[in-house]
């Protein structure tokens, strides 16, 4: 290794610390030295581009979705198509792009460098996730192409053991028990590396928040996910073998199919949001030059978020038959959930208080997020309520709420970390103001894709049809434009990025002002990250940091 | 299991020129020193049988789901399963977690000998294990007791044509030690220490699994002699009652004790006739357990054996698996590299197969001891 990398950069530094000639990407060359990497930081980058690929490719069913039901009737897919393409753009969107896509690709690449270690616990284990992450991927695109899934995401008992797509079902449900066994593997490092391998001085409450959203984001992958992984290997039982546990011509219970599948899948709903939430802390204190408000606060809220997720599956299944007082018992741990959630948005807003917020493309990003996240969130309360939820159940309320969650929250967060991190990762500075453009876009087109759906939800446009009512089709136009737009918004996004890294100036070692270890090395990163043991500080103190001119980058004042 | 994997070998093949020159080779070269290595490996395996332990709960909650709507399908189905080859097997497996502890003693004190010998022991115990798995479920396929819709109890079936699923089980098996064999006379040929400690334990394993399977075939054909004899097992009652052929007369007949009216309508299924023993010792053996006849059908029994199958099974896989370390420790161990720094890697197979064998002790007294 010729990098010498100091834990601490002082202001005279030279130029060639800040940018330097040596570090992981050019590390080692050639195909293999990326395909069998034990680098946490290239198999983030390998997650990235797998989860951006996915994105891309759900992203295309939606649009297909949306322009088909541009007019009321005669849409261009046939019902058969229509249904396929709804159940692969969930699939896809689901398992293969939210879940792993901020602990993943930006977990891996961060979570050893925010906690100043060499690399995760487990390097061989970390590269296999992504491998199992690639066989799902290929089971998934085997299931499409083979045949088509129809089942809805859900794989919900009886149809999913009676539909006439008995290769994709169980091409996808391998696919997803392997992803599951993906998610599993990359929860459990981190918590190993984050419990055994801190560096001295790296307490518990010294961690950046995003570690903080990471570790309860991995609790509930370790807790959660196999279940998910016996209960789609009893569906595939269940096709092969026909062993019965779920049909009901063989006395079994397909509502038990969806206890089993929502025991898993509420708390999923939490490793998809979580991650978000920890990027929005650091977002919002960097962004902001100012430390975050309610550092305890915030981190033990990721921790009952993740506690409470695993209490209020039931409320996906109010209209499937339960008895009425685990129904009321359901409704309400499903609003305390609510409480550490607002916690997490209060504290954000009370960073924001009197900070000196620099508007770029990440921080708008992040103020996008709360927005939708808190839109998202406060429409989740009337589908917790029990009389409430008898009316919108299954209508595009639902889907509405879940995509301001999923989309406007973890999707929109997960761009905010992207062009956050971006120069670190690539080493490569972006074109902020195009950043910025395709920031309002986004937000535009996301708003006018989904808020109209709110209504059409709530006068009773159920989910998941191919048709509708003449009724409907102006706030189903609306709709369609908004994803059009929003589409556009994501593309001129994806270019911004690919465009710095043909002629984007050097990253600094600190373009942003933060203070957590990452911004501590060189942009990009040597391929051990720290040559000696860094000094930990508190990661949200910005008093000694300053800008300096003549490298172009926030240095700390020493 | 890859958890361990990893917590050892990462140093052998990458990152070659990072080193610091006090990291040995066994010590991975992100980790400080072996106490934080072997801490994150135990960590890691502690979480990995947490996700096992999540895993068989989603079985387990189907099984309690099951039996508490139908309890006495479940003590009725429970009669068609050897007690005496589950309490063997539970016996073989509690043994190989005493040889297993002990191979993690040896491997802290450096006896090298001894680690080989006792992860051999436990290789062995895994294959009597599966030896004795095979004749059960051959045994149960033979009858037709197979899961959910396949399930087509002619009970009277195991007279009538050898269908050779034991056989079919014993292929692969056979192979295996047919290949081992070869290696152990290549080890033995060459002289090579090496080979020989590998080839030695693996070998005695590929055998163990045929001993297993004799004594099952032992076992099992005792019990079917004690059925002919000193009565009929409760369960060829149900010979009388084809699937779907619930609603005779019979079945409440036989609820109530009265054989004489359980005579079944056709004769050819009679079990008492067909296996020549006398109408009055069925009777004698209908005051054990009198099930419903509707039990025999796929939507009741069908379902138990769903599960049976489900819980055993994936048991079964996590004992191949558990195998398949336990052969690359024995790789490991003839190579001489544990030792008290570094033995991460058996304790924490250990603790993997201690799981393995306490799962099967709650399987044990849930599907075989509840009549």
């Amino acid at each position: 290794m010729s990098v010498v990398d100091r834990p601490i950069a002082s202001p005279v530094s030279p130029e060639a610390d800040s940018y330097p000639t040596h570090h992981f990407l050019n590390h080692s060359k050639g195909f293999l030295s990326w395909a069998l990497t034990l680098d946490h930081k290239r198999i983030g980058l390998m997650y990235l581009v797998g989860v951006m690929a996915s994105f891309a490719l759900g992203g295309l069913f939606a649009l297909m979705i949306r322009i088909h039901l541009w007019n009321f009737k005669d849409g261009w897919l046939s019902n058969q198509t229509y249904n396929q393409v709804f159940t692969l753009h969930g699939a896809i969107m689901v398992f293969l792009f939210i879940i792993p896509s901020v602990p993943a690709a930006l977990g891996n690449f961060l979570l050893p460098i925010m906690l100043g270690t060499k690399d995760v616990a487990f390097p061989r284990l970390n590269l296999s996730s992504f491998y199992l992450w690639v066989t799902g991927l290929v089971l998934f695109l085997t299931a499409l192409s083979v045949t088509g899934l129809d089942t809805g995401w859900t794989f919900y008992t009886p149809y999913s053991i009676e539909t006439s797509q008995g290769g994709a079902v169980l091409a996808a449900t391998f696919g997803v028990f392997v992803l599951g066994f993906s998610s599993i593997f990359t929860g459990l490092n981190f918590i190993v590396t984050i419990n055994t391998m801190r560096p001295p001085g790296m307490t518990w409450f010294r961690m950046p928040l995003f570690l903080w959203a990471v570790y309860a984001t991995s609790i509930i992958q370790v807790l959660a996910t196999p279940v998910l992984g016996i209960t789609v290997l009893l569906l595939s039982a269940e096709r092969l073998l026909g062993i019965g546990i779920f049909d009901p011509k063989l006395n079994g219970d397909p509502v038990t199919f969806q206890h089993f599948f929502w025991f898993y899948s509420h708390p999923a709903v939490y490793i998809m949001i979580l991650p978000a939430m920890g990027i929005i802390s650091e977002l919002m204190s960097v962004h902001c030059h100012k430390g975050i408000f309610g550092y305890r606060m915030i981190a033990y809220s990721s921790i009952a978020i993740a506690l409470f997720g695993f209490l209020v599956w039931g409320h996906h299944m109010f209209t499937s038959g339960m008895a009425d007082v685990t129904a009321v018992v359901f409704s309400a741990l499903t609003f305390t959930v609510s409480i550490p959630s607002a916690i997490k948005v209060f504290n954000w807003l009370g960073t924001m208080y009197q900070g000196t917020v620099s508007l770029n493309t990440p921080m708008l990003y992040a103020l996008a997020f709360i927005f939708l996240f808190t839109i998202g969130g406060l429409t989740g309360l009337p589908l917790g309520a029990l009389s409430t939820d008898m009316h919108f159940h299954d209508t595009y309320f639902v889907v509405a709420h879940f995509h301001y969650v999923m989309m406007g929250g973890t999707l929109v967060a997960f761009l905010g970390g992207v062009f956050h991190w971006w120069p670190k990762m690539t080493g490569r500075m972006f074109n902020d103001k195009l950043g910025m453009v395709s920031a309002i876009i986004v937000f535009i087109g996301f708003n006018m894709t989904f808020l109209p759906q709110f209504v059409l939800g709530s006068r009773g446009m159920p989910r998941r049809y191919a048709t509708y009512l003449p009724e409907f089709q102006p706030l189903h136009q609306l709709s369609t434009i908004g994803s059009l737009t929003l589409g556009a918004g994501l593309f001129l996004a994806l270019v911004v990025l690919l465009l710095s890294l043909v002629n984007g100036k050097k990253a600094p070692r600190n373009p942003w002002g933060g203070a957590t270890l990452e911004w501590m090395c060189s942009s990009p990163p040597p391929h051990d990250n720290f040559s000696s043991a860094p000094t930990v500080g508190d990661p949200y103190d910005f008093s000694d940091i300053e800008y300096d001119g003549r490298v172009g980058s926030y240095v700390k004042r020493s | 299991m890859t958890a361990i994997q990893e917590t050892h070998s990462t140093t052998d093949h990458h990152h070659g020129d990072d080193h610091h020159h006090d990291h040995p080779s066994w010590l991975a070269h992100h980790f400080d020193d072996a106490e934080q290595q072997y801490d994150s490996g135990k960590l890691g395996m502690w979480l990995f049988l947490v996700t096992e332990v999540l895993f068989f709960s989603g079985m387990f909650c189907a099984y309690a789901l099951y039996r508490n709507r139908n309890p006495e399908v479940f003590e009725f189905c429970s009669s068609f399963l050897n007690e005496k080859l589950g309490a063997i097997n539970t016996g073989v497996l509690l043994f190989s977690s005493l040889t297993m502890a002990w191979a993690v003693r040896a491997a802290q004190l450096r006896q090298h000998q001894l680690l080989v010998g006792m992860l051999g022991a436990t290789l062995g115990c895994a294959a009597i294990f599966l030896g004795v798995k095979s004749v059960e479920y051959s045994h149960k396929w033979e009858l037709g007791l197979l899961p959910g819709k396949f399930y087509v109890a002619q009970l009277e079936g195991h007279h009538g044509p050898h269908k050779g699923y034991l056989e079919m089980l014993c292929a692969v098996p056979a192979l295996i030690t047919f290949l081992l064999a070869a290696y152990a006379v290549y080890a033995w040929a060459t002289k090579s220490i090496f080979h020989q400690r590998v080839a030695g334990p693996l070998l005695t394993a590929g055998i163990c699994f045929f001993g297993g399977v004799l004594l099952g075939q032992y076992l099992e054909a005792q019990e079917e002699a004690s059925k002919s004899h000193g009565g009929h097992h409760e369960h060829h009652a149900m010979a009388q009652g084809h699937v779907d052929h619930d609603s005779h007369e019979h079945a409440a007949a036989s609820d109530t004790h009265t054989h004489d009216h359980g005579a079944p309508a056709v004769p050819e299924v009679s079990p008492a006739v067909a296996m020549g023993g006398s109408p009055d010792v069925y009777v004698a053996s209908e005051e054990v357990n009198t099930p419903k006849a509707e039990v025999n059908q796929r939507s009741m029994a069908g379902l138990f054996f769903s599960i049976y199958y489900c819980m055993t099974g994936v048991h079964a896989i996590h004992i191949l698996g558990g195998m398949l370390v336990i052969s690359w420790l024995i790789i490991k161990a003839a190579r001489e590299e544990f030792h008290e720094q570094y033995f991460g890697p058996v304790d924490n197979v250990g603790l993997y197969w201690h799981l393995v064998d306490f799962i099967w002790i709650y399987l044990f007294p849930l599907l075989y001891l509840i009549t």
